[in-house]
């Protein structure tokens, strides 16, 4: 039995239909009759011939009972479909239906989503295995403020946070005891239960994430990792994600790597895992900040952005298989057990709801608006950007963006500040008004590597601008190869898209398709899956 | 201002690009590295002596180079080929440019290559030779070749890259818990690190050492490291490690260093057609089912077949197409790794082998 992840809301869509329609395939594969239920009919995994028996029913317990009742399934995957499915499988154990018929929960064991879910059973396990977690307090009293703010070796700043209060409000970042009395005692009062909570405040680092894999060998694997370009503060469904990371060397890689493997070790799942670490951009440093014992939406993410099929492999491990005993399909030569290795960037921007609710508030922090996104591939992160900012269908094909030279100097400051589904743009603002990297990452905390490229990026507007009628071959050639659309090079350049297109064309400068093999070509690989780029090689 | 570069490779294709870090002309054996990160210590790798890299990563430079990464004393490949060089570094460890780098070592690199493209032309002709050069043209490059009398098989790289002066390294005398002689055709820094870090003070001696001379100072231990090119060129090797296996004394090879172990007992190499160089291949332990993900470099591997009635046996094999990865001596604490538990670049999951290392030396101790 799979359960589906039922509607769709923010933080958990068509994804889990795209893993959970996988699964149901991965488990027919090996000869395993599937039940599937979910009470979303507008799903592919719902479609007559992905399960053996399909039930589109409300998902809650009575419902499940009678179902397990009529079907008497065997076992039952419970981490393909997102948070819903998670707690249904748990309800189902608690209530007993589960023992009542004998159905084996398969894949990772309950008691482990407990450990992963649950914030103090996570914290004690991370201290276990030794790995850092930042300290927090929970305070209700003056006097425990008081305590609090006068203890020694304290990792200033500290982020306050009221407890029960809509989006945190009333919180604030305390750089010294003084504020950190003042800022608690306001979030006590504001807070319906009288407390706030104290912890490191790690805005401003990098957030980077590891999507791992374990099966009932113990075998672990990484998949992809990827890199934040909003650091710490955005939550990842509403940050700008690259994969894989870009400004972290190997010993940093690999000591995140490390730790992301020996925490899916430590809580012993039998299928996938996200990881979600913080790091000082200026030290070895780091904290777990999250891990999502499930095939997450970041999984799907990773698992497009990688070719490997995550939600499969999944699948297969909780039925038993081991990793090197389940074969890679991309290849068909080698087996899913490797981790993939990248020959191109990939770039996920998401897709706020914001152009329909036009009130809503427009400001991302921890807690997700994003009720979509695309994702990117191409050979460099700026030609990837740019694909991305174009598939997100808010009327740019660039970073030049409707009202923003009506900004104001301040109100671009304030948007670099603060994050909203705006910053991209206006970052980019920035650059045309002629601000610094050291500026612009100061206000953003963006890295400058990325802040870099982002300039790239306006520089060639300037320059294609600056050509008008006397746009030559060569810089022709070099827009396209940051990612410029010919409609936009005509636009700047003073001409008309057919022009530009049919020049293009007549110097060769057209775009070639490239295979995501999941192994960087060292393998031949039979898969359907390319992008295109302006490099030289097509292998379409 | 831009300088032109070209990559030239034996089979007469031809990948023309910009000149990064030192102008010049170069020439090595053309191999690809699959890693996402790591790109310093690729670059001073001593097993990359001889070689033109290219990496498979198409955005390097991106986290500049520091000074705590590095493999050996000096830049070792032949040149360096990327897609694309990162316009600025950003990391807090960077102290330099990628470029600068490679400049003030004197090596070439080319960036705006199709890697990929050059990658699937390796694995379909195999390694081949090529020449690179910011000076001549794509036919002067192409005769330049086809003139090479030595070719990448025919030169004895580890006598260019092994230490011409024994040293130490890690703990001083009193506080070492191990003394390990190390036979050095190329040994990378982190396996040094590695040791001294559980203890153990290494004297590391020039690929040339006889038997006697590892031995001479009675060390706990004795260690092969790996290094570049073809073992077959390197019997003075072979019979060290005969002599110092005999000795018994536990011993633990890497990379080339298994090579040498394995023909040491009879064992013979081949060359891999594109080699394995990266940092994503499953190795699967024979004896516990265990499958690790390795860090790898190596263009030759041991036949299987050649050791069916040796006293050496395989105890590790690469998923991927099934070479060995690993020996192990039937009666003797001597055992030996195809792939860098070391890792830099790479995942450390292997680590494990070093400490198995010095407990086989703890338990010869207790008899």
């Amino acid at each position: 039995m799979v359960i589906g992840s039922g509607p769709i809301v923010i933080g958990q869509a068509a994804e889990f239909d795209y893993a959970g329609a996988q699964a149901c395939r991965a488990l027919r594969e090996e000869g395993v009759s599937v039940v599937l239920v979910n009470s979303n009919p507008a799903t592919i995994m719902t479609d007559v011939e992905m399960a053996d028996r399909v039930y589109i029913e409300p998902l809650t317990v009575p419902f499940l009972r009678t179902i397990i009742e009529r079907e008497r399934p065997d076992g039952l995957v419970p981490t393909l479909g997102g948070q819903t499915g998670l707690n249904l499988a748990t309800e189902l154990a608690r209530a007993g239906v589960l023992e009542e018929f004998e159905v084996k929960l398969l894949g990772t064991p309950l008691e482990t989503i407990a450990k992963a879910e649950d914030r103090e059973q996570f914290r004690a396990l991370m201290r276990e295995i030794g790995e850092p977690v930042p300290d927090s307090h929970i305070i209700d009293t003056d006097e425990a403020l008081e305590d609090l703010s006068r203890r020694e070796g304290l990792p200033w700043p500290l982020i306050v946070r009221p407890a029960y209060t809509l989006g945190g409000s009333g919180g604030g970042i305390a750089h010294t005891p003084g504020e950190l009395n003042e800022i608690g005692r306001r979030g006590m009062r504001l807070s319906p239960t009288h407390q706030v909570m104290v912890e490191r405040c790690l805005v401003g680092w990098k957030e980077i994430e590891y999507e791992v894999m374990r099966d009932a060998n113990d075998t672990c694997i990484t998949i992809c990792n990827m890199e934040n370009f909003d650091p710490m503060g955005v939550h990842t469904g509403d940050s700008i994600v690259v994969a894989p990371s870009q400004t972290l060397s190997d010993k940093e890689y690999q000591m995140l790597r490390t730790a992301s493997l020996k925490i899916i070790r430590a809580l012993g799942i039998e299928g996938g895992c996200n990881v979600q670490l913080a790091l000082d951009p200026k030290s070895l440093n780091y904290f777990i900040i999250e891990v999502n014992p499930r095939v997450s939406r970041s999984s799907a993410l990773a698992s497009k952005a990688t070719g490997y099929p995550i939600a499969r492999v999944a699948a297969k491990i909780a039925i038993g298989l081991h990793l090197d005993e389940i074969e890679n399909k991309v290849t068909g030569k080698t087996l899913a057990c490797f981790e993939p290795a990248l020959d191109y960037c990939v770039v996920k921007i998401p897709r706020w709801p914001f152009d329909k609710f036009t009130s809503a508030d427009r400001r991302i922090t921890t807690q997700m608006k994003a009720t979509g996104e695309v994702m990117a591939l191409d050979r460099s992160f700026e030609s990837a950007l740019m694909k991305a900012v174009r598939c997100l269908e808010i009327g740019t094909l660039s970073l030049r963006y409707k009202g923003a030279n009506l900004w104001t100097d301040m109100q671009i400051e304030t948007l670099l500040t603060t994050p909203t589904d705006e910053r991209l743009f206006a970052i980019a603002e920035a650059f045309r008004r002629g601000l610094m990297i050291e500026e612009v990452a100061q206000l953003t905390h963006v890295d400058p590597w990325f802040l870099v490229k982002v300039r790239t990026l306006v520089r060639m507007e300037a320059a294609l601008r600056a050509a008008g009628s006397n746009l030559s071959a060569s810089l022709l050639h070099a827009a396209k190869h940051l990612g410029y659309p010919d409609r936009t090079i005509a636009d700047l350049a003073g001409r008309t898209e057919r022009e530009i297109r049919d020049w293009r064309k007549a110097l060769g400068i057209v775009p070639c398709y490239k295979m995501v093999d999941t192994c960087a070509a060292e393998f031949e690989a039979v898969t359907p899956y390319f992008y295109s780029c302006y490099d030289r090689e097509d292998e379409h | 201002m831009v300088t032109k570069a070209i990559l030239a490779l034996a089979d007469g294709t031809v990948y023309e690009g910009e000149a990064f870090g030192a102008l010049g002309q170069t020439s090595g054996e053309v191999v690809f590295n699959t890693g996402m990160t790591g790109y310093q210590e690729v670059l001073t790798d001593p097993s990359y002596a001889g070689q033109i890299v290219t990496l498979t990563y198409p955005l390097i430079g991106n986290y500049g180079v520091n000074a705590d990464d590095i493999e050996s004393r000096q830049i070792q490949v032949a040149g360096f080929v990327v897609h694309q060089l990162a316009d600025v570094y950003s990391n807090w460890r960077a102290s330099e440019s990628l470029g600068d780098f490679l400049q003030r070592a004197g090596v070439l690199g080319i960036s705006g290559v199709d890697t990929r493209a050059l990658t699937r032309r390796l694995r379909h002709e195999g390694v081949m030779m090529g020449a690179l050069s910011t000076e001549e043209t794509a036919s002067d490059l192409q005769d330049r070749l086809r003139a090479q009398t030595s070719a990448y098989e025919s030169v004895d790289w580890v006598r260019r890259v092994t230490t011409p002066q024994p040293y130490t390294w890690g703990p001083d005398e009193a506080d070492a818990k191990y003394r390990v002689s190390v036979l050095d055709c190329g040994v990378k820094y982190n396996i040094l690190r590695e040791l001294g870090r559980l203890g153990a003070r290494t004297t590391v001696f020039p690929a040339t050492a006889t038997a006697a001379d590892l031995l001479e100072s009675d060390p706990d231990g004795v260690f092969l490291s790996p290094g570049p090119g073809d073992p077959d060129l390197l019997g003075y090797a072979v019979e060290t490690v005969r002599g110092v296996v005999e000795s018994g004394k536990p011993v633990m090879g890497i990379c080339l260093g298994n090579q040498l172990l394995g023909k040491a007992f009879g064992g013979k190499t081949f060359k891999l057609p594109f080699g394995h160089r990266g940092a994503n291949h499953p190795v699967k332990d024979l004896l516990s089912g265990r499958v690790v993900i390795t860090s790898q470099n190596h263009g030759y591997a041991i036949d299987p077949h050649s050791l069916a009635d040796s006293s050496v046996e395989v105890t590790q094999i690469n998923l991927n197409d099934g070479t060995v990865e690993g020996l192990r001596h039937r009666e003797l604490p001597v055992f030996s790794i195809q792939y860098h538990p070391e890792a830099s670049p790479g995942p450390t999951d292997s680590r494990f082998f070093f400490e198995q290392f010095l407990r086989n030396i703890d338990a010869q101790r207790r008899w």
